[in-house]
């Protein structure tokens, strides 16, 4: 590909030619998309479907349980879903975007971040599909975003720019121990039940333990920078200051990991 | 000064390879390693099977192999299965980075070991021409000056925009080859010649196989077709249990392998 392979390529060469070269990874995720829902009629609208149903439904037996008013309730379990499903698909086919692109990565030398931009882009899309039911339940109640919703954008770049450094780790960890795919699945579904999507931060009973139990977990920050600005609020600052600390942190070890194992990769396939 | 300068660039600026040394040792971990622990055996085919420090199986795929390719330069690999040759294709194409030695690699490098891979039989043929070029390394304007020539090429015609899973396998690989040959790289790397449909085809397909290997700067061919090698190649390195036993020109070792077989 390169015109010059000579010698080891470093991660930051590896991350760089694959963003510089963005069309290929998107190429693939959108293929991979149209390949699943090539033959039916709506096509990937069948996952919007397939959602606003799970939405809808969890909402109306959460909201009673915690007796919600719905027009507060159903907005909120919106969001928090379609952004679950969305850490969790990166997450867990992180896990494997290494795994499922042997065959490329066996004869072509194309960068390995690449496929983690694959895989990011494949649930972006879905993400977007998914994304439609928001406005329709805000309109279903009269409501409207206000200004804040502004910062779903930056709050959307932080949460992509910690979920890829996640799958970067993930997808060379996995790659080598095969188990570890499925520990993962497994702190994906606990997590959705300790994470504020279920049911609100102000259902748990106020004091220093339910507080130290939102603030340890890194995925009630990502999801609050985007969640709160659609419904009308504003994420706090510690909320930022967590995320924007845990994109630098973990980007330096993500890239010193990659860096490390990144000629080892292929001989784990 | 000057001389000096402009032979460093014409020296940086010519295709090469060379590899030193390279060795490569793959970790098999899902293997039980305690019947081998401790010892090293050596089988019929395939590399040699050892343990590396931590107590995991090792299988040596290459063992020492150094090599130089300069411009101009037709390679052929022999060996029988297991001997490597494969892996040491995957070295040069850059795909493993070889667990010990060296490799430098200078000039654009391709690869057409599996022309099909990356073919999606849901997408259309010419949906596919872009994702299978775009892994080539295409870039959109270029495919797109290319498009109406690979499509003549393949000889598809309306078919271009059925889905490839109604292709018969002749029509598979029509579309496949078309797409894959366009390229123009400096060192090519092939395993056997690509096969390609029926009879009509297969001498256009020949044509524009040897019009690409007569126009790339170095070749490196996996064969076990002796005329093959001999028609195209200048050299042969015979590999066998990861190790070379020949590097010579192709008649020698042409000689000497097949002979050896027969």
């Amino acid at each position: 590909m390169a015109s010059v392979t000579a010698q080891k390529i470093t991660a930051w060469e590896d991350i760089s030619s694959s963003v510089t070269n963005f069309r290929l990874a998107a190429l693939l995720g959108w293929q991979d998309v149209a390949q699943r829902y090539r033959r039916s009629s709506i096509g990937a609208f069948w996952l919007t479907i397939n959602m606003g149903v799970l939405i809808g439904a969890l909402g109306l037996v959460f909201g009673t349980i915690f007796n919600s008013p719905m027009s507060e309730f159903l907005p909120f379990i919106c969001v928090g879903l379609i952004m679950w499903g969305y850490f969790s698909s990166l997450i867990n086919d992180g896990c494997t975007s290494f795994i499922s692109n042997s065959d490329t990565m066996l004869q072509l030398p194309i960068p390995f971040f690449t496929y983690i931009l694959r895989t990011w882009w494949r649930n972006t899309i879905i993400l977007a599909h998914n994304m439609v039911i928001f406005p329709i339940v805000l309109l279903m109640f009269g409501k409207f975003v206000n200004f804040n919703a502004l910062l779903v954008i930056p709050g959307f770049m932080l949460v992509s720019l910690n979920l890829l450094w996640v799958m970067v780790v993930l997808a060379v960890l996995c790659t080598r121990y095969r188990d570890l795919t499925q520990i993962v699945q497994n702190i994906m579904q606990v997590g959705m039940y300790v994470t504020p999507i279920m049911w609100m931060a102000n259902n748990l009973p106020g004091g220093a333990r339910s507080r130290l139990m939102l603030d340890l977990n890194p995925f009630y920050h990502l999801i609050s920078i985007v969640r709160e600005p659609l419904l009308g609020g504003t994420a706090t600052q510690l909320n930022w200051l967590v995320t924007v600390g845990m994109a630098v942190v973990g980007w330096m070890i993500a890239l010193l990991f990659l860096n490390r194992y990144r000629s080892r990769i292929t001989y784990w396939l | 000064m000057n001389i000096l300068s402009q032979h460093n660039f014409a020296q940086a600026d010519m295709t090469s390879m060379h590899l030193e040394n390279v060795t490569v040792d793959f970790p098999i971990y899902n293997a039980k390693s305690r019947s081998l622990k401790n010892q090293v055996i050596s089988l019929a085919t395939g590399g040699t099977i050892g343990s590396n420090s931590e107590g995991h199986v090792v299988i040596r795929g290459l063992e020492n192999i150094s090599l130089s390719l300069k411009e101009g330069e037709r390679l052929g690999l022999v060996g029988h299965n297991g001997s490597g040759k494969t892996t040491l294709l995957r070295v040069m194409s850059g795909v493993y980075y070889p667990s010990g030695g060296n490799i430098s690699i200078n000039g654009k490098c391709t690869s057409l070991i599996n022309i099909s891979l990356g073919i999606d039989p849901e997408a259309t043929g010419r949906e596919n021409i872009g994702i299978r070029g775009a892994l080539l390394g295409f870039k959109k304007k270029e495919l797109a000056a290319r498009q109406a020539e690979i499509e003549d090429f393949s000889e598809l015609g309306s078919f271009l925009d059925m889905p490839v899973r109604t292709y018969s396998t002749g029509m598979q690989l029509r579309l496949a080859f078309s797409i894959s040959t366009v390229i123009q790289p400096e060192i090519l790397i092939m395993d056997e010649w690509l096969a390609t449909g029926d009879e009509g085809f297969q001498h256009k397909a020949n044509e524009r196989l040897h019009d690409l290997v007569n126009k790339t700067k170095i070749l490196i061919i996996a064969s076990h077709s002796k005329d093959l090698l001999l028609n195209n190649c200048t050299r042969i390195v015979w590999l066998e249990h990861g190790k070379v036993r020949m590097d010579a020109d192709a008649e020698t070792v042409a000689n000497a392998y097949f002979g050896h077989h027969q």
